[in-house]
């Protein structure tokens, strides 16, 4: 019989960021609108 | 229900659009890779979280402003967003990377201790007074030149002035000491040494 050698790869735990850094991003994200003019950008944060 | 994945151009084309849900969406998709990758390179989850959500400030601003023109290469671009980053901070702290304690990696590898060890200082204390029984059995003249100058750091002047001698009969005092001290180092095959 045909032997495996080939190892099962060893679990990597996955690396994500915290929750709140991703609360943080998505807030961010719909409280930020930015209206731009024709030489320049301005960015509006909503409260 | 169906579990259809939209792909990255699309989500990006939508949340462009106005669709907050597509950023969600996006950022679920690519957390752990790009995340991996600023930690495989940072090595701290602090420093690495905040790399992670410069990164997606700029993306949000970026695709906000509509000044994104990468269809299908969203990943790629975030990828080189947080890559960009990264050498800011390597810049920003003068390219030190930080270490951190881990089980695997001990600080003590790359830090060492200067300082004598204890048997080192028992050494170097017994050659301390080994050398001492040496020069007391030098003659008084030779002895008090060699301990004015090793033991008080006073100059050959200051030895003249004091001992009441030229500076050359001073040199010559412990020119003589040291010889005679090595002498009897060699007769008796005394080691010193730490």
């Amino acid at each position: 019989m045909a032997k495996i050698y080939s190892k099962k790869a060893l679990a990597i735990p996955t690396m994500k960021p915290k929750k709140e850094t991703i609360s943080f991003l998505l807030n961010y994200s719909k409280a930020l609108s930015i209206i731009k003019g024709k030489t320049m950008s301005f960015e509006v944060m909503a409260n | 229900m169906a579990d259809i994945q939209l792909p990255d151009a699309l989500l990006v084309k939508n949340y462009v659009e106005g669709d907050e849900n597509a950023l969600t969406v996006l950022i679920n998709r690519h957390q752990s890779k790009i995340f991996g990758f600023i930690y495989s390179k940072i090595s701290d989850r602090d420093i690495s979280n905040d790399i992670f959500q410069d990164t997606f400030i700029k993306v949000i601003k970026t695709l906000k402003s509509k000044s994104y023109n990468e269809e299908g290469k969203f990943l790629p671009w975030v990828m080189r967003i947080a890559h960009n980053l990264i050498i800011d901070h390597y810049r920003k702290n003068k390219k030190m990377p930080m270490f951190r304690e881990t089980e695997e990696f001990s600080i003590f590898s790359i830090m060492s201790d200067d300082s004598l060890t204890i048997e080192n200082k028992i050494i170097r204390e017994q050659v301390e007074i080994d050398l001492k029984k040496l020069i007391e059995e030098l003659p008084a003249d030779q002895k008090e030149v060699l301990i004015m100058r090793m033991y008080q750091d006073m100059s050959f002047k200051e030895i003249s002035e004091i001992t009441g001698v030229s500076i050359n009969t001073a040199l010559g005092r412990m020119r003589y000491a040291l010889m005679n001290i090595r002498k009897v180092i060699d007769k008796h095959q005394i080691i010193l040494t730490n």
